[in-house]
């Protein structure tokens, strides 16, 4: 019985992630991974990774709509992807430089910075 | 020129997803704030960049055996479907109105993230000092 439960909870934290990731077109891993790690029990290394499977194809099927709702620059497309793949590089390695709770303090100020430029 | 500061961003975004902190949540605001890139567009950029390099850190994690699909159906489904239900509703939302919405998601989860950030350097310590 208490696995059922573990198996509602896990399908409104699907909701979510969907409706998050389709609206804001991003952000639904970092719903994903608590739900994996607090209710799935997984690892938070596995955790990680198997987001990445679970928000593949939430992200196809979102990218698709956008598309045909006109929302696509291919000159925006071509710029930032290749960027993200040489940064992504980049801050796999500046991750040594700091432990990890440091950073994801540094990028909760960051984004609370974000967040409030945005909704003013 | 577009296309240089697209790419600065492009870095500036991927350096912070590759510390491993969602990298998309970032990458919008720095498009939308710094360079003046429509909200719904840099929602678009974000999906379509994150397809290639999920791909790639898949066939990765997949062969270290890090991705366990146990259970994970019961995320996929409900996710993919709701997924298509935003996206489809989307674009009836202003370009500010959803900026800001975005602004009110990008606050909740930063203070989530900084509990985090809080309890991970607590554990640190209690671990030193055991």
């Amino acid at each position: 019985m208490a696995d059922m439960k573990n198996e509602r909870i896990l399908l409104a934290g699907g909701l979510l992630t969907g409706a998050v990731n389709g609206l804001f077109g991003g952000g639904g891993g970092m719903i994903v991974v608590p739900f994996l790690t607090g209710i799935a029990k997984k690892p938070p290394l596995a955790a990680h990774a198997t987001a990445i499977l679970i928000i593949l194809p939430v992200s196809f099927v979102s990218a698709v709509l956008y598309l045909i709702n006109g929302y696509f620059d291919a000159e925006l497309f071509i710029a930032v992807s290749l960027g993200v793949t040489f940064g992504g590089f980049l801050g796999a390695r500046a991750l040594n430089l700091m432990s990890a709770g440091e950073a994801t303090l540094l990028f909760a100020a960051v984004m609370f910075a974000a967040g409030i430029r945005m909704i003013f | 020129m577009r296309f240089l500061i697209y790419l600065i961003a492009g870095i500036a975004g991927g350096v912070l997803g590759g510390m491993g902190m969602g990298g998309g949540t970032v990458l919008i605001p720095i498009l939308t704030i710094f360079c003046g890139v429509e909200q719904h567009l840099a929602q678009s950029v974000n999906l379509f960049s994150f397809l290639p390099m999920a791909l790639l850190s898949l066939k990765v994690h997949f062969s270290n055996g890090l991705v366990d699909t146990k259970g994970i159906a019961w995320m996929i489904v409900p996710a993919v479907l709701l997924s298509g239900v935003g996206s489809f509703f989307v674009k009836e939302l202003s370009g500010p109105v959803l900026r800001s919405a975005f602004g009110v998601f990008l606050c909740m989860l930063s203070v989530w993230q900084a509990y985090q950030g809080v309890r991970q350097i607590r554990q640190k310590r209690a671990k030193k000092a055991a």
